[in-house]
């Protein structure tokens, strides 16, 4: 869909996927090579490479100011000045750390925006219905809750069934109880409409609770690509998850204990 | 509200409270129309009692009986008909070119580039003090009064539609676009909607300059209108009729200014929810 060619990949990374593993690069539905961003002097994105298969769940970890929404702006095919290659197939939709509904439409219009049909209306509450506000369609954004909002923008990406469904920090502005309700509410819409996702988080616990891939993000580069082999659903007290909760506090220099300093 | 300082609760002050807040929406509302009451009151009774010359000034019963003459015998009709075709044709012209302008400019940077500097420099100029030039150059016909209130609607619209565009929220444009909507659609559901309250305001100075400038042009040279019908009656000294004239041109204001109060209200209905919020 949004491919856009790239003159200088780089032969060592990428060769050895072309030929045995085809279908892995089948089932890819996104697939990012050598991106770039420099905003400036400053780069922030230094040959990220990236792939996400078909219904796999993958978080993006890493500090602040790493580049986490930047590559995410780049996937989502929002920033025109990044270099490097990015192939997604089928449908994108994005929800942002903000809600970004559009203040002057109705929560019903809001989520049938740029979308055409015969059955829109019907999408459009079952969509609503989903996120478990199938009585709110009539109502103006600014008449919701914060978390509410946050559903909303949820049902908007979803109603368009994406295959690919790129999350920043959607959770983050929430309290920490509406945070747990939306963690919830996210398995679930992700067992019944089997999309993958690129969830960027600053929690770990979160990413543990929803992902199937953790990577992190810094220097401008994927430095960490790890599975979560937990089985689902997953709780903190699961064993194996302090462990990896351990390991990936380390990986982003996090102190593990409160320190005094 | 006034800041209330933070005590112990005091029951009979809390319940209070909420009254005093509602009370000046209803109950005292008439208090407001006492002073001008009096005002008026207090000018018949001047008149009546040989205070104030009606040479100077026409006693307020003087100025309906001048009204209700006028209006009988038509002259006030047409000359009010001359005023509002005049107006009209001013705020299209002038509206519709600052619309347009402050559209090119607020949505492409080339015509940010190429139209708002000269725009912006010629906004210092009062646009009143171009009577002279004006004359020279369209003469004393209609054209100098249409071209006044035009220049007067053209730079609070143009500012208005610039700004509004300008400042719409650059990231509900970037959500609209993942949501797959092409420019003209992204121009139809967002930008426009979001620049609306600014145009309304626009519109609404646009129509106060307007009249401003109306009442300039009709009094500098005219044979018909508001402006023309309060020079002529100076000259007879007929302070009933100017005064007539200031009254209609302030009624006219008020009535374009709740027109697009009203129009407002049902365009930006999406508002009063942030508002109560
Ligand atoms: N439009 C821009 N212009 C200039 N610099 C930018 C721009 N967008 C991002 N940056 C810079 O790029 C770097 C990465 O920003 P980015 O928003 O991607 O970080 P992040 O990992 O998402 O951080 P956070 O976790 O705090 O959201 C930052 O140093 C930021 O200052
Ligand atoms: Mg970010």
């Amino acid at each position: 869909m949004a491919a856009r060619p790239r003159s200088e990949l780089n032969p060592a990374t990428t060769a050895p996927d072309v030929a045995p593993d085809l279908t892995a690069a089948d089932l890819a539905v996104v697939t990012a090579r050598g991106i770039t961003r420099a905003f400036g002097d400053t780069t922030v994105l230094d040959g990220v490479d990236l792939r996400i298969r078909r219904g796999e769940v993958v978080a993006l970890l890493g500090a602040s100011g790493s580049g986490k929404s930047t590559l995410l702006r780049v996937l989502a095919g929002l920033d025109s000045g990044a270099d490097g290659e990015v192939r997604t197939s089928g449908r994108t939709a994005v929800v942002f750390q903000e809600h970004r509904l559009l203040p002057w439409k109705r929560v019903a219009d809001n989520i049938a925006l740029g979308l055409r049909g015969p059955d829109l209306a019907r999408r459009t509450s079952a969509a609503l219905a989903g996120v478990g506000l199938a009585d709110r369609g009539r109502a103006w954004p600014a008449e919701l809750s914060g978390g509410q909002a946050q559903r909303v923008a949820l049902a908007r990406a979803l109603v368009r069934e994406p295959d690919i469904l790129l999350l920043d920090e959607p959770f983050a502005a929430l309290d920490a109880l509406n945070r747990l309700r939306m963690q919830a509410l996210f398995f679930r819409l992700r067992g019944e409409h089997d999309f993958a996702a690129l969830l960027v988080t600053h929690d770990v616990n979160e990413a543990l609770l929803l992902a199937d891939r953790l990577l992190v993000l810094e220097d401008g580069r994927i430095a960490e690509d790890t599975p979560v082999p937990l089985p689902h659903p997953r709780t903190q007290d699961d064993p194996g998850f302090g462990a990896l909760r351990r390991h990936l506090l380390t990986r982003l220099r996090v102190p593990l204990v409160p320190d005094r300093s | 509200m006034t800041a209330t300082p933070v005590r112990a609760p005091r029951t009979g002050r809390e319940r209070t409270r909420p009254q005093q807040r509602s009370r000046p929406a209803r109950a005292t509302r008439w208090r407001r129309i006492i002073t001008p009451l009096l005002v008026v009151v207090l000018w018949e009774g001047a008149s009546r009692a040989g205070i104030l010359p009606p040479d100077k000034l026409s006693a307020p019963s003087d100025v309906l009986a001048a009204g209700w003459r006028l209006a009988a015998d038509g002259t006030l009709w047409h000359n009010l008909l001359d005023s509002l075709v005049r107006a009209v044709i001013g705020l299209a012209i002038g509206g519709g070119l600052g619309l347009a302008l402050g559209s090119v400019a607020g949505l492409l940077r080339l015509g940010d580039d190429l139209v708002d500097p000269p725009v912006q420099m010629a906004r210092m100029l009062p646009h009143l003090g171009l009577v002279p030039l004006l004359l020279i150059w369209v003469g004393i016909g209609e054209p100098l009064k249409i071209s006044l209130v035009a220049l007067g609607a053209f730079f609070p619209v143009y500012l208005n539609t610039y700004g509004g565009i300008r400042g719409i929220d650059e990231r509900l444009v970037e959500a609209a676009r993942t949501c797959g909507l092409s420019a003209a659609a992204r121009l139809r559901h967002v930008v426009l909607p979001g620049a609306l309250p600014s145009l309304f305001l626009g519109l609404r100075l646009a129509f106060g300059a307007g009249w401003l400038s109306l009442v300039v042009g009709e009094q500098v040279n005219a044979d018909s209108g508001l402006g023309f019908m309060m020079m002529e009656a100076r000259e007879f000294a007929q302070t009933d009729v100017v005064v007539l004239g200031l009254l209609i041109y302030a009624l006219l204001g008020l009535l374009s200014d709740l027109a697009l109060r009203t129009a407002e209200g049902r365009a930006l209905a999406w508002r009063r929810g942030l508002e109560a919020s």
